[in-house]
Formats: structure tokens, C-alpha cells, sequence
């Protein structure tokens, strides 16, 4: 193809989306390989088969926009988002679970929007959201960490997602399903009680998200995005356990490094929560969007349904980031301050 | 507007200007009850009996009206249609009726019959209008049986449950699972899942008249016999 029609900005910088893309794929590898000690194959099996549809879906797409195939397929943003979203599902989903996820998130959130670059919202969430809303069921049976259960070997790995039904798996209910179900035992009886908990946070969770935090900070390290999104969330959740620890009374919402280290939380900061794309755009609106962000996984993980939020959070902020843009706009360089909109 | 032929009608109502997906009127039922076959075929077909009724009478009595009280007289009409509706409904088809709730009432306020009373009704002679009523109503309970099919499909994995609620006893095994173990797959019966369909089978119909306009594109393009071509002399033979 002689004029290949790109979006801006058009300057050339050494950075090009298929170099971005792969170090966001090998940020995650640390993360990958704690899960997988944790919990299993499950989530390498997961990444391996979501990336194999994502490439199909994003070949499928491409082929009905006719759009250049190779120049897209090989820019690695769809296994990005295959691995992301992989990452968030429970090890061990059986394999339409993960091919409707990942079909959502290449098909309905990126392509229908238009592509690279035009996504409002971030891929990876918009599929873990329809397939939590869809498959309640299969999308909240975690595995029980190292320690605690049988691993199941590779073999087993494989067969739990090719042929689920054939799968007989254990599931255990997860260290932020816990202090959610809790309302009669202070913070120390639960820690106590239940072996799932670790020693901040939950067992195995709280290792994955120092790996995830290790990644992200190789990425910031790279330059791949900046410090603002991430480190406002963060800080916000922080604060807000802390205001709300209650002294580890059976109402309180759970210490800062339980927050910090649990769930999603270092995955979601550095890796979702940085999505260039869907996120706001100037320095002072991602330090609004990544502190609101860090409000809504609080409140949503205290007081709402789901025992974790980081999608849910993300996508809603996804909504208000141009809201944010409209009203953050840097001054125009030999331009006075002018007030947004004039 | 006394040429109205009803070849145009019909290909307006059920497919050129189809009320649910060219005119996006009526959103509101389309999304909300369309979550299997029954329920959309239920409400498809009542508010089609509703549009006949109200392009019928608004007809008969165009030319009584003054243009002032025009809108409450027509509203007045629909909403005396709709109750009618109603009623008949809770007494022959009573659990349909309770499923569809709070959206019976709702067809009074469906811009599709207000539009249809004012746009048509009120400038067009007996027959066409209620031809067109007849036809706007099909065209919209299509739309809604199609995209009631699709959710029911990919939302619970098999077709034409609960039928005996709309046909009688007779129906009630008409139930076709297509797949025997599948996973209910909620977003598709859930509110969104009828955005994202509406969405796609207007993709589907925008498809299908960009291909059959650029046939006739490509019809009117070739040249006909004797035609001259642009700076060539002589005769295309």
C-alpha cells in the first residue's frame, strides 16, 4: 500500500506502537510467572489461547474494514490486550469463556469504535466487564493459591480448559471475597481464621502485585507513560483505606497494604490505568483521572457488590476522560490562560 | 396526497423507513421487553393493533379538528386505543400481560403512533391509513421479533420459549433448544445486549442498502445503446 493513512501525532520518535506494545508485554512477564507459581498453569494457558483468538478477531476485523493485515497484526496491540484481559480471568476458564471475553474486547470495544487509537473505553476491561456481568459463575472461581490446594499439573491445566466439563476443579473464595462476606470478626480473628490471607494482603495476591509493581516500574523507567495516572490512584486508595482502616474493627474496609497489595490493584494501575489511549491526555487531567479512579476502587470494593473494582473503575473514568480533558487543558504555549471552551 | 400508492407504503413501513431502525422511534420498548421472542412478538403486535386503530380514527376525523387541539384530541385517541389493548390483553393472554408490565401502558407514549397520526393520519384518506398503520406496525414488530429472536438466542441458547403465553396451549412445545448445554449468556438478555444488537442490525441493514445502491449504481453507470461517450466521437454500437 503506497499511502498508508495514519492518525497523529506524525512526528517520528524512537518509540513506535509495536516497540510500546512489547514492552508492555514484557512488564507483565514477572507478573505472569508469580501468578503461575501461585495458582498454576491456568493463567499461562489462558494468555496462550487468548492470544490466538485475539489474533483471529483482530485478523477478522481487519479483513472486514479492509484494512492492511500484516502492518496491524504486527503493531502486538491486540495480544496486549489479550494478555491483559487473560491476566484478570481466573486460571482455569474454560476456553469459550475466554474466546467470548477476548472477542468482546477486539471486536464490540475496539474495532466498533475504530480501531487503535479511537477506543473510548480500554479493550481488555470492557471484555472482563461483559463476561463478569454474563458469567458470574465461572468469572468469580478462583483457584486456591499454593499452599492451600492441589496444583494442577499442565495436563490438567489444559483439559480444565478445553473440556471444562470433564474438570473437576477446587475454588476457593478469594482474600477480597472474604473481608466483603465479613461482618462479625475483627480484621486480626479473619486474618486468623482463614489461610487465605498472607502477610499484608492475600496470599499469593500480594506477591503477583509486587511483581506487577516491579513491571510497571520498568515501564515507567522505559518512559512508556508517565507517573501522574498511576501513582494519583494509588496514593488515593491508599489514603482512603487508611481513613477508613477503623482500627481492624469487623466493619472496617481493611488496612491501606491490604488494599495496595490485593485484588488488582498493581495490575490495574500500571497496566490499565495507563491504556494511552482511553485515558485522559494531559499531565494535570491523568492526576485527576487516576485519583478518581483510586476513589471509585475503594468505594466500589467497601461498599458495592463485586469484591473487586479496578474494571469497573477504569471504565467509568473512561467515560469522564474527555470531561476531564475539556477542563485541563494546558496553556497554549505564548498564549495566556484562557478558560476552557472560549 | 391523495396519490399515495401502497406498493411505496408498504416498502416504507417495512423496510425505507422502517420506525425502529431508520427513524429510531420507539427506542424504548424495543430495548426493554425484547429480551425473548414472546415478550417482543406480544408487544410488537399490540402496538400494531394500536397504530391501526389510531391512524384509523384519526382519518375519519382529519377534517373536524382544528390544528390547535390536534395533538391532545390524537393522544386523547391513542391512549383510549391502548387501554383497549390493555384490557383485551389481560383478558386473553394474562401472563404475557403481566411480563410486559409497566411497557403496555408505555404505547401511548411511543412517538411511532403520535408520528404516524400526525405525519399521515391527519392529511390521508381511510384506506391508506389504515394500510399504514397496518404496515408501520409489522415493520416495527419485525424489528422487535428479529432482535427478541437474536437475544433469546445467543442470551439462553434456544428459540421460541414460553410461546403458549401468545398462541394458546398449542404452542407451548414449540421451544426449539438449539444448544443442550449451554451457558445463559446474560449481557445479551440484560439492557445492553439490546443496545449492541439494535446497533448491529442497523449495521446490517446500512450494509444491505449500500450493496443494492451500488448496483443500481452500476446499472445506471453502463452505457446504453446509442449513448456518446465523454470527448469520443461516434456511436457506442
Amino acid at each position: 500500500m503506497a499511502l498508508m493513512r495514519l492518525t497523529s501525532p506524525h512526528a517520528h520518535g524512537p518509540m513506535s506502537t509495536q516497540r510500546v506494545m512489547q514492552s508492555v508485554l514484557l512488564a507483565t512477564i514477572p507478573g505472569v510467572i508469580v501468578l503461575t507459581h501461585f495458582f498454576g498453569f491456568g493463567t499461562l494457558i489462558n494468555i496462550l489461547w487468548g492470544s490466538i483468538v485475539a489474533l483471529a478477531c483482530e485478523a477478522l476485523a481487519l479483513k472486514l474494514r479492509r484494512r492492511p493485515l500484516s502492518f496491524y497484526l504486527k503493531d502486538y496491540s491486540a495480544v496486549v490486550t489479550a494478555v491483559l484481559l487473560c491476566i484478570a480471568l481466573p486460571p482455569y476458564a474454560p476456553w469459550w469463556l475466554i474466546a467470548v471475553g477476548i472477542a468482546s474486547s477486539i471486536l464490540l470495544a475496539k474495532h466498533l469504535y475504530g480501531g487503535l487509537g479511537y477506543n473510548p473505553f480500554n479493550p481488555a476491561m470492557v471484555g472482563y466487564v461483559i463476561l463478569l456481568i454474563s458469567f458470574p459463575i465461572q468469572m468469580t472461581a478462583w483457584a486456591p493459591p499454593r499452599g492451600l490446594g492441589e496444583l494442577p499439573g499442565f495436563m490438567e491445566a489444559l483439559q480444565a480448559c478445553f473440556t471444562p466439563a470433564a474438570y473437576d476443579g477446587v475454588t476457593m473464595a478469594t482474600p477480597m471475597d472474604l473481608l466483603k462476606q465479613n461482618n462479625s470478626l475483627l480484621i486480626n480473628d479473619l486474618w486468623y481464621q482463614y489461610p487465605q490471607f498472607g502477610r499484608w494482603s492475600g496470599r499469593g495476591w500480594e506477591w503477583a502485585n509486587i511483581a506487577f509493581l516491579a513491571g510497571g516500574i520498568w515501564l515507567l523507567y522505559q518512559r512508556i507513560f508517565t507517573w501522574h495516572a498511576p501513582v494519583a490512584m494509588l496514593v488515593t486508595l491508599g489514603l482512603l483505606a487508611a481513613i477508613f482502616y477503623d482500627g481492624g474493627s469487623s466493619a472496617s474496609g481493611g488496612s491501606p497494604l491490604f488494599h495496595l497489595l490485593g485484588g488488582a490493584t498493581m495490575f490495574g494501575a500500571f497496566f490499565i490505568v495507563t491504556d494511552p489511549v482511553s485515558s485522559a491526555v494531559s499531565l494535570r487531567g491523568r492526576l485527576i483521572f487516576g485519583a478518581l479512579i483510586g476513589v471509585l476502587i475503594y468505594t466500589i470494593r467497601v461498599k458495592g457488590n463485586y469484591p473487586d473494582s479496578v474494571a469497573f473503575a477504569v471504565l467509568i473514568m473512561n467515560f469522564a476522560a474527555p470531561f476531564i480533558d475539556y477542563y485541563t487543558q494546558p496553556r497554549t504555549y505564548g498564549h495566556r490562560n484562557k478558560r476552557a471552551g472560549e | 396526497m391523495a396519490d399515495v400508492s401502497y406498493k411505496d407504503l408498504s416498502i416504507n413501513g417495512l423496510w425505507k423507513n422502517n420506525p425502529a431502525i431508520v427513524q429510531l422511534l420507539g427506542l424504548c420498548p424495543l430495548l426493554a421487553v425484547t429480551g425473548s421472542v414472546v415478550n417482543a412478538l406480544g408487544l410488537g403486535l399490540a402496538t400494531t393493533m394500536v397504530l391501526i386503530i389510531s391512524n384509523t380514527s384519526v382519518s375519519l376525523i382529519r377534517n373536524l379538528v382544528s390544528d390547535a387541539v390536534r395533538l391532545p384530541t390524537f393522544v386523547m385517541i391513542i391512549a383510549a386505543a391502548v387501554t383497549c389493548i390493555e384490557l383485551l390483553m389481560q383478558a386473553f393472554t394474562y401472563e404475557l400481560f403481566q411480563i410486559l408490565g409497566i411497557f403496555l401502558p408505555l404505547i401511548t407514549t411511543n412517538c411511532v403512533i403520535l408520528g404516524r397520526a400526525d405525519g399521515f393520519a391527519a392529511r390521508n384518506s381511510l384506506g391508506p391509513s389504515f394500510y399504514d398503520g397496518l404496515i408501520m406496525g409489522l415493520g416495527f414488530a419485525c424489528v422487535l421479533a428479529v432482535l427478541g429472536g437474536l437475544r433469546e438466542l445467543s442470551g439462553t441458547g434456544a428459540l421460541f420459549a414460553n410461546m403458549d403465553l401468545l398462541f394458546g396451549s398449542s404452542a407451548a412445545n414449540w421451544k426449539v433448544v438449539m444448544y443442550s448445554d449451554y451457558q445463559p449468556f446474560l449481557l445479551a438478555i440484560l439492557p445492553p445486549g439490546a443496545f449492541i444488537f439494535t446497533g448491529l442490525i442497523i449495521a446490517v441493514k446500512n450494509l444491505i442498502d449500500d450493496r443494492i445502491k451500488k448496483r443500481q449504481d452500476a446499472l445506471k453507470a453502463r452505457p446504453v445503446k446509442g449513448a456518446k461517450r465523454v470527448r469520443v466521437t461516434g456511436a457506442v454500437s
